[in-house]
């Protein structure tokens, strides 16, 4: 009897404990379900029960975001970058946020006349951040394409971007026509550039690698006679590495880099596009790009990369 | 040196911004640490009983958890909660409630399998002897348990502070994410920096899980 005594006494004072951590448990387990709506991987594991909340989660998805008024009355406004993507957005040895990007940030901060935070984003999660408005807007190198137009809403261009193809010196590929059957052409998989040559030039044979490393000791042993890829990273890659010479700069679908804002946010929207064409007036980017990417590749790109004023560059050739 | 880039470690604060990634993470982890041993240990206890429907709770909850990556569960805290209930929860705090939910379920399943390695022979010969309930548990069986324990939970906390660079995800900047700052706000000048800060990111880690091992050692030995 005493036995039983001990042990039910001890039954019920941990009952107690684990009731309070269960209760905890299932709030964070409730979120999960409605995260499901669009978190593919939530959504496999999480599969049961997600009926109302994820209609919810629907309805207000974008409920979050601060209207330009509200960003002006409370005195900051928070942005999101890369840290670690340099030269477009990092971190110098003093802590402070350096780049392309933040340079714009930096002015968007002065003009709005409000204090500025940035906030470290990964590519991964710089849509989740605007959605759920925990930043006001993502200057993380950011390219514009029409699946993410409809998760964010896009302001103009300030950068273009396109593919490019670098070769070894002795023998520079100036256009895709020079590509022998008997050539490869060295791509990341999963790229744009993987993308673009599959479809539109099938002939070429294509040489795929994982990472940007492997595919970078494959080109310098020769394996492939050019090696395609976004091109800032081809003209860095031409720029950092002896021999090397990028022969076609602008290849395929030019993309822009631009501002992305919440969904239907749109006070902020209309001002950075005011912002944006104002500062075309004072060549804002092109001192931009003399400022903080000259350095990585050189004076030759500006009119390459620099979009000024919200006019991206008129379609290239092929 | 330059070649290996332990130059870029002393340039500017770049030392001290690594320190104070450190102390990001110890704190997310400690934190989280302490709350799922004291949680872990009382859940562990109830899973060895037999109430049916507390097997049948925190058999899912751990399945949860399993089943779960950490960095889906960082997600779903920090911006998930935003989105369903308007919560707007501080990136470490969220980090701290999802390695607390992580650690109280493995914490709880170790505790009970030590719980049930004791043999049935070492309660009947304790009782045997004359011991009441209270004095076989606290004399035999808890002693036991927690000398089995050690070793197990060492290892959970070890690879709970490891994995806090994953709060770098939601903008937490820790340790492992300030060394990816400063290796490419360096790429150019120092391109080998990688080997020499990621060399000092393992020894900071190093420093941080070495005296806990320590710990458990002298633990081990003390109890054994």
């Amino acid at each position: 009897m005493k036995k039983n005594w001990i042990k039910k006494t001890g039954a019920a004072v941990l009952g107690l404990i684990l009731t309070g951590s269960l209760l905890a448990g299932c709030g964070s387990g409730s979120g999960t379900t409605a995260q499901g709506a669009d978190e593919p991987q939530a959504q496999e594991t999480e599969a049961e029960a997600a009926g109302t909340e994820a209609a919810d989660a629907a309805e207000n998805e974008n409920a979050g975001f601060r209207t330009l008024e509200e960003i002006q009355a409370s005195g900051k406004i928070t942005i999101g970058v890369f840290s670690d993507k340099s030269p477009f957005g990092y971190v110098d040895e003093n802590g402070e946020y350096q780049g392309y990007d933040v340079y714009f940030g930096n002015r968007i901060a002065q003009d709005l006349g409000v204090e500025l935070e940035y906030v470290s984003t990964e590519a991964a999660s710089r849509i989740e951040y605007l959605q759920t408005g925990k930043v006001d807007i993502i200057l993380a190198n950011f390219t514009v394409t029409p699946e993410r137009a409809e998760e964010v809403d896009f302001a103009l261009p300030y950068m273009n971007v396109a593919l490019g193809v670098v070769s070894h010196n002795d023998r520079v590929i100036t256009d895709l026509s020079q590509i022998t059957a008997d050539d490869q052409v060295i791509v990341i998989s999963g790229t744009t550039a993987e993308t673009y040559l599959t479809k539109n030039n099938p002939e070429i044979k294509l040489q795929k690698f994982d990472t940007y490393a492997a595919a970078k000791s494959a080109f310098e042993n020769g394996t492939g006679v050019s090696w395609a890829n976004d091109n800032t990273e081809v003209i860095a890659f031409a720029a950092e590495n002896e021999g090397y010479t990028v022969g076609i700069d602008s290849l395929g679908s030019a993309d822009t880099i631009a501002p992305a804002v919440t969904k239907g946010n749109e006070t902020l929207l209309n001002w950075l596009n005011d912002e944006i064409v104002k500062l075309g007036e004072e060549k804002f980017f092109h001192a931009d790009y003399e400022a903080t990417l000259t350095d990585t590749y050189g004076p030759e790109f500006e009119e390459t990369l620099v979009v000024e004023g919200g006019q991206a560059a008129a379609p290239v050739q092929n | 040196m330059q070649a290996l880039g332990i130059d870029v470690l002393f340039k500017g604060i770049n030392m001290q911004r690594l320190l104070g990634g450190l102390w990001i993470s110890l704190r997310i982890s400690l934190i989280a640490v302490v709350i799922s041993i004291v949680l872990g240990l009382a859940l562990g206890v109830l899973m060895t009983g037999d109430n049916p429907v507390i097997k049948a709770v925190t058999r899912v909850y751990l399945e949860i958890v399993r089943v779960m990556p950490q960095m889906v569960l960082l997600f779903i805290v920090f911006f998930g909660t935003t989105r369903v209930f308007g919560w707007n929860i501080e990136a470490e705090t969220a980090s701290i409630i999802v390695f607390t939910f992580w650690g109280t379920a493995e914490m709880a399943d170790l505790v009970r399998g030590a719980l049930i390695s004791i043999p049935r022979h070492q309660y009947e010969s304790a009782a045997a002897l004359g011991m009441e309930e209270g004095q076989i548990y606290r004399r035999i069986i808890i002693p036991q348990t927690l000398r089995r324990l050690i070793p197990l939970s060492i290892n959970l906390v070890t690879r709970m502070i490891k994995t806090t660079s994953l709060a770098m995800m939601i903008g937490v900047v820790e340790v492992l994410k300030v060394g990816q700052q400063i290796i490419e706000a360096n790429r150019k000048s120092s391109p080998h920096a990688a080997f020499g800060v990621y060399a000092c990111v393992f020894l900071l880690y190093f420093a941080a899980c070495w005296p806990i091992s320590m710990f458990s050692r002298y633990l081990e030995r003390k109890w054994s």
